[in-house]
């Protein structure tokens, strides 16, 4: 059935709100196309997102899906693929969801090496809420709540999962559609936590961070010398506070998904009628 | 000579209390005996007091009173600690070549048996086995088979080898001969051998092993006292099941991954206490809107805030019942004993996917961490039953989807139970959100549709209430005009209080409600009834009040809230003198 399956499959008949222009469309179209390249379809594939502009996309896609809590769309997806690991598991976030109110999560989440995919619509504002400071805002972003801007330096979300021992570690942005879909679908096809963050502008709220700034200073990793394998090659451009890369920036090839590790690959879903055989030696236990 | 023998165990934690007893127990139930055991611990790694306690007899035991037979005492506060327990012929095993225990003394009245725990355990084979020392000395003074003793050991031992075990034995039997040659002294104890095969546990592992039972695949969980022993239960077990348990990093996580598991399809839970709960109340909404079957264990535990961690209290129930934002059906299970915990956590996976909502079950500090023997035939999984309600297959799934072919996981029912499809199933990708949703999951704020869903799924609750049995469990005289109710772990001691207030000369008949919400309709029983008393440990009356508000009736109230359980003999005190003030 695979091979039939195109992206647009991957789409709902709901048409999106988000504000004409949002990079969120162009990261969705990115996800759904990578989903169908790596042979996924509808009935096997859950979206997870969290709240926000970036958890209405559940909605405009057709899946499994579940709009969850903000900040906790990653637990949730670690739970949906450990109990069917058949199933292809993508959660999307935002920087709000992903590096605020679920920092947390997300460094854990990356420690467990779960074999699901993160994209994270990076746009640098709260745009839901009307334009305050996400932690990935500039420190002098001016905002309603931050009138002289946050006064705090931004996250760098990227050193975060490396720091935390991530396996996958990209960037994209939403607009350049081919690349995007090409890196996501690296993240899927990655072996444990695949974790992509996507420059995704918010048109209505950040004109800072804009479809131009990205154009005109964005990297891609694929026309530089940088060997995505090499440790030191990815920190060194993580680090990097001058430059914005786009690209597969970090992948430890050694990677044991946390599945295969814990020898978690069975579908839990099914369930025997009585008690399980042998269950009679639990009580025998307590002799 | 009385019909039970209290015994217990007390120094600092770091000591191997918790252990000595447990060894203890086992004996005493391999020798088929009634054990219950209770524990009095702190909140600290090393240091400060702790007990391990034990009561048995030949008949069942569900309770603790207010006396202790023997005392095996590793640090003076521990005699201090149980003096009111104490009594004329009590007997204390001490150390007196122990440097904290040269000069203590014995209060009037009671036996000291100073024993050279240390001395004669280095003779076995090592200091480490002071305590076996002094069970073997208990063993003698109980008149108790030491061969039990030897079963129990072999148990906690014989994974580390032979020697070990045996070094034990010899070490018991050292505090054994101890006793006898140096005390000429008939003590008043006696303890009978029967032949019967118990089985010892306590409430936290029987959850543990009624979810595996249940067929329960994934738990999600932090530590935190006292619910961490189903953690620990199931970690080590479960994989032979085919499930897997993961310590998340924090009570939030937990349940979304929980969550997540049982979207996927799994029977899945998380256990926590108190404020664990407060930290899951969040995604609870979830759980429920997007109609996720989930069992969410909550052990309670002294509060608020941090409170007393390691105390007893049943403080949680008003969160249970009415915990989080808006308006949410939810079912609020509260087992009454040991064997319920394993018997209502079964249950609660089966009402949790017939009725696609979240349950609470919850348990009480007492329950869970402390042990009491069963006949084996308690746990019978042959008696299990599995309902996994409204699940549609790849061939089933049409009857549910609309004229486009679009499955409908929040279908409007006449009994406000959907169908179910999991993730994989054919033509069943669908949406669910916390959001207000239509028939297929997606977000609305149309205000029918609204009105709709909320019907919908408090009509579960009502088709819940004439489906299910939700009756309570009844003791003492069902003629009579006293009656007593109360929830979670009073139940043993108020069945025992029963039998002392007859010796009295007062009757009561007696419901232990195991169900909180749907709840048992009190009513009739309340119209049969001049008096009416709530048993519970919390200081508000938090089930009284909801009782008052059922029957539209004032009851009077026995709440205990220093952090201590009910005492059969001290709760059969507190009932007559409510019943006659």
């Amino acid at each position: 059935m695979s091979s039939e399956i195109r992206f647009t499959d991957f789409k709902s008949d709901k048409q999106p709100t988000w504000c004409p222009g949002c990079g969120d469309f162009g990261t969705m179209n990115g996800m759904m196309k990578a989903l169908a390249n790596t042979g996924n379809d509808p009935d096997n594939t859950f979206v997870v997102a969290g709240i926000g502009c970036s958890g209405k996309i559940g909605t405009y896609m057709h899946s499994y899906a579940l709009h969850g809590v903000h900040g906790r769309a990653l637990p949730v997806g670690a739970g949906v693929k450990l109990a069917n690991p058949d199933l292809e598991v993508m959660v999307a976030g935002g920087d709000g969801d992903g590096y605020s109110i679920g920092a947390g999560h997300f460094v854990h989440a990356v420690r467990r090496n779960v074999d699901m995919t993160y994209v994270v619509m990076d746009n640098r504002i709260y745009g839901l809420t009307k334009g305050q400071a996400s932690p990935t805002s500039r420190e002098d972003f001016e905002t309603s709540t931050t009138p002289d801007g946050p006064q705090q330096p931004p996250v760098n979300p990227m050193a975060l999962a490396l720091a935390s021992g991530a396996t996958f570690i990209a960037q994209s942005f939403s607009t350049d559609a081919q690349r995007h879909a090409e890196i996501v679908q690296k993240a899927i096809e990655h072996d444990g936590f695949g974790f992509v963050n996507v420059f995704s502008p918010c048109v209505t709220f950040n004109d800072v961070d804009t479809y131009d700034y990205f154009r005109d200073s964005l990297v891609d990793l694929a026309e530089e010398d940088h060997d995505p394998t090499d440790y030191d090659d990815a920190k060194d451009a993580i680090l990097d506070g001058n430059k914005e890369y786009q690209g597969v920036i970090w992948q430890n090839e050694e990677s044991v998904p946390y599945g295969e590790k814990h020898g978690v690959t069975e579908d839990m879903s099914q369930v025997d009628e009585g008690a399980p055989e042998g269950a009679m030696d639990l009580v025998r236990e307590f002799y | 000579m009385p019909a039970d023998f209290n015994w217990a165990i007390g120094g600092e934690a770091g000591d191997g209390i918790d252990s000595t007893g447990k060894i203890f127990a086992q004996a005493l139930s391999r020798a088929g005996r009634h054990v219950f055991t209770s524990k009095d611990f702190a909140s600290r790694i090393r240091g400060g007091y702790t007990a391990y306690k034990v009561r048995t007899a030949v008949d069942p035991v569900q309770s603790v009173v207010d006396r202790l037979d023997v005392l095996i005492a590793l640090t003076p506060r521990t005699i201090e600690e149980n003096l009111d327990e104490l009594h004329e012929g009590s007997v204390i095993i001490y150390d007196g070549e122990r440097t904290t225990m040269e000069d203590v003394e014995i209060p009037e009245g009671m036996i000291g048996l100073e024993v050279p725990l240390k001395r004669l355990a280095e003779e076995a084979g090592g200091a480490i086995m002071r305590n076996v020392v002094a069970l073997g000395a208990a063993c003698e003074v109980a008149e108790f088979p030491i061969e039990n003793l030897d079963s129990a050991l072999e148990k906690r031992f014989g994974s580390k080898g032979q020697q070990l075990v045996d070094n034990n034995k010899e070490a018991a039997r050292k505090g054994q001969d101890y006793v006898d040659e140096e005390y000429d002294h008939e003590f008043d104890y006696d303890l009978e051998t029967t032949d019967e095969d118990y089985v010892l546990l306590n409430g936290d592992e029987a959850i543990g092993m009624g979810a595996i039972a249940a067929g329960c695949k994934f738990y999600a969980g932090y530590p935190i006292t006292p619910a961490t022993d189903v953690m620990e239960y199931l970690t080590g077990r479960i994989e032979n099941f085919g499930g897997h348990v993961v310590q998340a990093e924090d009570e939030l996580s937990a349940i979304n991954l929980a969550l997540g598991a049982a979207r996927a399809g799994a029977r899945s839970m998380t256990a926590t206490s108190g404020p664990g709960i407060d930290l899951m109340t969040e995604t609870f909404g979830l759980v429920a809107t997007s109609e996720t079957p989930l069992v969410i264990c909550d052990v309670m535990r002294s509060g608020p805030s941090t409170g007393m961690p390691t105390k007893q209290e049943q403080g949680d129930l008003d969160m249970l019942l009415y915990g989080g934002h808006g308006e949410i059906p939810r079912f609020v299970l509260a087992p009454t004993t040991i064997s319920e915990c394993f018997w209502k956590t079964v249950e609660a996976f089966n009402l949790a996917e017939k009725y696609q909502t979240p349950v609470y079950l919850t348990a009480d500090l007492s329950l869970a961490v402390t042990e009491q023997t069963f006949s084996p035939e308690e746990f019978d999984m042959d008696e299990v039953e599995i309902d996994r309600g409204k699940v549609v297959d790849d061939d089933t799934i049409s009857e549910w989807q609309n004229e486009k072919g679009q499955f409908k996981p929040h279908a409007i029912t006449d009994d406000g139970v959907s169908p179910r499809a999991f993730p994989g199933t054919v033509d069943g990708a669908h949406m669910t959100t916390g959001l207000e949703h239509d028939e297929l999951g997606r977000r609305t704020e149309d205000t029918d549709l609204r009105v709709e869903q909320v019907d919908k799924r408090n009509r579960k609750v009502e088709t819940a209430r004439s489906e299910e049995d939700w009756s309570p469990r009844e003791f003492g005289d069902p003629d009579s005009e006293n009656l007593v109710v109360s929830w979670g772990s009073n139940e043993g001691a108020m069945v025992e209080a029963i039998d002392l207030l007859e010796e009295e000369g007062v009757d009561v008949r007696f419901l232990s409600i195991p169900y909180m919400f749907p709840r048992f309709d009190l009513n009739e029983a309340f119209e049969d009834a001049e008096e009416v008393v709530v048993v519970e440990c919390n200081a508000t009356g938090q089930f009284a009040d909801v009782v008052e508000h059922d029957t539209l009736t004032r009851v009077k109230r026995v709440n205990k809230y220093n952090g201590v359980r009910f005492k059969a003999d001290e709760l059969a005190e507190d009932i007559k003198q409510t019943l006659e003030a």
